[in-house]
């Protein structure tokens, strides 16, 4: 990122994108999400931030970071938050010399009495004449370690390796930069099952919606590397495995931060340079992180549709406990015996008119069974405005499609439908594709209940709510789109 | 052909004598404990009351829950069986269609009528049985007992002694083809559909066991095709329970 862009945006409508943040979610260089008394921050390029009090789905401006500069970072270590930001003033066609600067905060809350950042100091720093520009840090505590390291730099040159004091937020004693890639920016640095993972920016930044900003990653044995992509080409030499690009209606992917919420349930915040429903306006963006042969990849959010849910368990698939209707249609070309006059003709699929008359008019339980693309298997996710969300999505409601019969939890940890949908919290659904692409199910709330549970199989045939667990197939559904 | 006819009989019936000693063992006296995989392997179960069905498509939720909720004998939902205990049965017998006289017999015209039947009674008895699978074989349970192996409903029954209150189990059953079942009473668990016998297909919602006897009862309906199922308690998480109570 080479370029200051001011982000005081008008506040607009609400626009309920299941796949865009609500709210102002208006940002450039987002740093990592970081959650602080129950609320979401991320600060970026110019001073500033957003806050996201419902879970992460309706994001404002709000937060506040002195200093400046381009794209900071954060991190919460003990009970401290540890910021990093370039002090600069440069840009692609200017000066290059910068000062990189960490400084460290009790909360990340403005209005806490406790809100207070302690003195920057400068951990690292280019000079004109560099390989090396001195701005887009990320912060990087190994866990395998200890050790906090910080990563930063653009296309003007390298992505240079500093270690810092993870008790002070200093530069360590001795400590000598390593360059471990090269035309990249807004890099960032995470380790998960035994690799060290370098990210990048790639393409174009700062061009609007003619951005061709994209997201790259490589990945070492070690922290200090060599990174390698999946061609095993070094990151020093430009190498990168992409892992989000562009979309149909938001462009230039770039600034990726890595959060993990669960065992198996992890999320990618990063910036649309222009978010073509949204005036082109750069925009937070968060989507699930999926994980094919130890490369992680953008998932996807849910979108408004009609379903199969089936359960990882067994196969079977979400329906309703309702008598299986038989369509009417003889059994044709069993047995090698057919009519050579016979017309082949499509066949209609059962409607819901054919069935719904037959169906209890109060609650009807749920089981799972056999997948016939009948009515009572046909699940509408629409997602629901007003009502809060989580990270990267509204929360839903799941019902019979061209109904208004709702999934909803019980009082007694159970599943069922009820007849009208009324916007009860255990009718509210947050559903999360993932790391292994599967999609974990919860509902909002239960009532009378605290435990969060989220919609399980316990047997081949039975749903329930259940504790998560990413180890178990109980746990996954799969969505598979009808319409 | 006489002899030939009376030789088949008596194969087929050595044939059932050693099925029966193949699947099952008459039950002692002592209380037993689950098996290593916590499924419950001694039931007292009747013989087959007869219940016509070509197909065993036609067990939807409605279909089943108006069959079991039919008096086929006295007590039928409260009964603690005895083994050798006989019971009253009326059922609905299916009557024989005459077939004309030197006519062949017509499977195409006898899947397109509708069977004919009539009320009628029989003396069925109960027998009280350690099952050496984790499975209960009905079928061939019935094949040995009356030789009538399709297009019927078996009811079993077993009496679980818990140490203390067991709360938020589960009832986890399999069962060939579509069942229903009651713990102490209350209906628990509906399994519709031609359904094969998987270990843990289906389970019930969180119930309480109380400590002492409680009472697991379940209806088995069968058209053609193998019959059988298994049964075991499970906790909240679908962990199984191999402890903590016995059989009686």
């Amino acid at each position: 990122m080479k370029k200051f862009l001011l982000l005081s945006i008008a506040a607009c409508g609400s626009l309920l994108n299941a796949n865009a943040q609500t709210g102002n979610p208006y940002i450039h260089d987002p740093s990592t999400l970081v959650e602080c008394d129950g609320k979401y921050y991320t600060f970026g390029t110019g001073g500033g931030g957003l806050i996201s009090a419902d879970g992460g789905w309706t994001w404002d401006s709000g937060a506040e970071r002195p200093g400046g500069g381009a794209a900071p970072d954060a991190m919460k270590i003990g009970d401290r938050y540890l910021i990093a930001y370039g002090a600069t003033g440069g840009g692609l066609g200017g000066s290059h010399s910068g000062r990189m600067l960490t400084m460290w905060n009790k909360t990340l809350d403005p209005k806490s009495p406790d809100f207070k950042f302690s003195e920057p100091v400068e951990v690292a720093g280019s000079v004109d004449g560099d390989d090396f520009d001195c701005i887009d840090p990320c912060l990087f505590l190994d866990p395998t370690t200890g050790r906090l390291w910080l990563t930063c730099g653009t296309y003007f040159g390298h992505i240079r390796l500093f270690e810092l004091d993870p008790k002070t937020g200093k530069r360590v004693e001795g400590n000598k930069e390593l360059d471990v890639a090269i035309d990249c920016e807004a890099s960032a640095l995470f380790y998960k099952d035994g690799w060290y993972y370098l990210l990048g920016t790639h393409g174009t930044c700062c061009d609007g919606v003619n951005s061709t900003y994209n997201i790259v990653c490589g990945r070492s044995k070690t922290v200090t590397g060599p990174y390698l992509d999946n061609v095993g080409r070094p990151m020093l030499q430009g190498g990168g495995k992409m892992v989000v690009k562009g979309g149909l209606r938001q462009v230039g992917a770039g600034h990726f931060g890595r959060t993990v919420v669960a065992d198996g349930l992890e999320k990618m915040s990063f910036h649309w340079e222009a978010d073509f429903e949204r005036s082109g306006m750069s925009t937070l963006a968060i989507r699930p992180i999926v994980w094919k042969n130890g490369w992680p990849e953008a998932g996807k959010n849910v979108a408004e549709g009609v379903y199969d849910i089936e359960s990882q368990r067994h196969g079977y698939s979400l329906e309703l406990a309702v008598d299986f209707e038989r369509l009417n249609v003889a059994r044709r070309g069993g047995f090698g015996r057919r009519d050579p006059n016979q017309k082949i003709e499509p066949i209609a699929n059962q409607a819901l008119a054919d069935v719904q008359g037959k169906w209890a008019a109060g609650e009807i339980g749920v089981r799972n069974g056999d997948f016939l693309a009948r009515p009572h298997q046909q699940w509408k996710i629409t997602p629901v405005d007003g009502v809060g969300g989580f990270l990267g999505q509204p929360y839903f409601k799941i019902t019979i499609n061209g109904t208004n019969r709702a999934l909803a939890a019980t009082a007694d940890k159970e599943v069922t439908t009820v007849a009208e949908y009324t916007g009860a919290p255990e009718q509210l659904w947050q559903i999360d594709q993932l790391t292994d692409g599967t999609y974990r199910i919860m509902p909002k709330a239960i009532p009378g209940c605290s435990e969060k549970l989220c919609l399980i199989s316990i047997a081949d045939s039975t749903p329930t709510l259940g504790a998560f667990d990413f180890n178990s197939d109980n746990s996954k559904w799969q969505l598979n789109g009808i319409k | 052909m006489k002899k030939l006819f009376v030789g088949v009989l008596l194969a087929l019936s050595c044939m059932s004598a050693n099925a029966q000693e193949k699947y099952f063992l008459p039950a002692g006296t002592e209380a037993v404990s689950p098996d290593g995989e916590g499924f419950i392997r001694r039931w007292t179960v009747l013989e087959p009351i007869s219940k016509t069905n070509r197909s065993n498509t036609v067990f939807v939720d409605s279909y089943l829950r108006e069959v079991f909720a039919k008096e086929y004998f006295k007590n039928q939902m409260t009964i603690l069986p005895k083994d050798g205990q006989k019971v009253k049965v009326t059922f609905d017998k299916q009557v024989e269609q005459p077939r004309p006289a030197g006519q062949p017999m017509d499977f195409r015209r006898m899947s397109m009528e509708p069977p004919k039947f009539e009320k009628a009674t029989e003396t069925l008895k109960w027998h009280k049985l350690d099952s050496k699978n984790y499975n209960f074989k009905l079928m061939r349970f019935g094949e040995h007992e009356i030789k009538r192996v399709y297009g019927v409903i078996y009811w079993a029954v077993t009496v679980i002694n818990c140490d203390e209150d067991m709360n938020n189990v589960r009832l986890s059953v399999g069962s060939n083809s579509a069942s229903q079942w009651w713990v102490n009473g209350e209906d628990v668990l509906l399994m519709s559909s031609d359904r094969r016998m998987v270990a843990d297909d289906c389970m019930s919602r969180r119930i309480n066991l109380k400590k002492g006897e409680n009472v697991i009862r379940g209806a088995i309906i069968n058209g053609p095709g193998m019959s059988d199922f298994c049964v075991r308690i499970v906790d909240e998480n679908g962990k199984v329970i191999k402890s903590g109570y016995t059989i009686k």
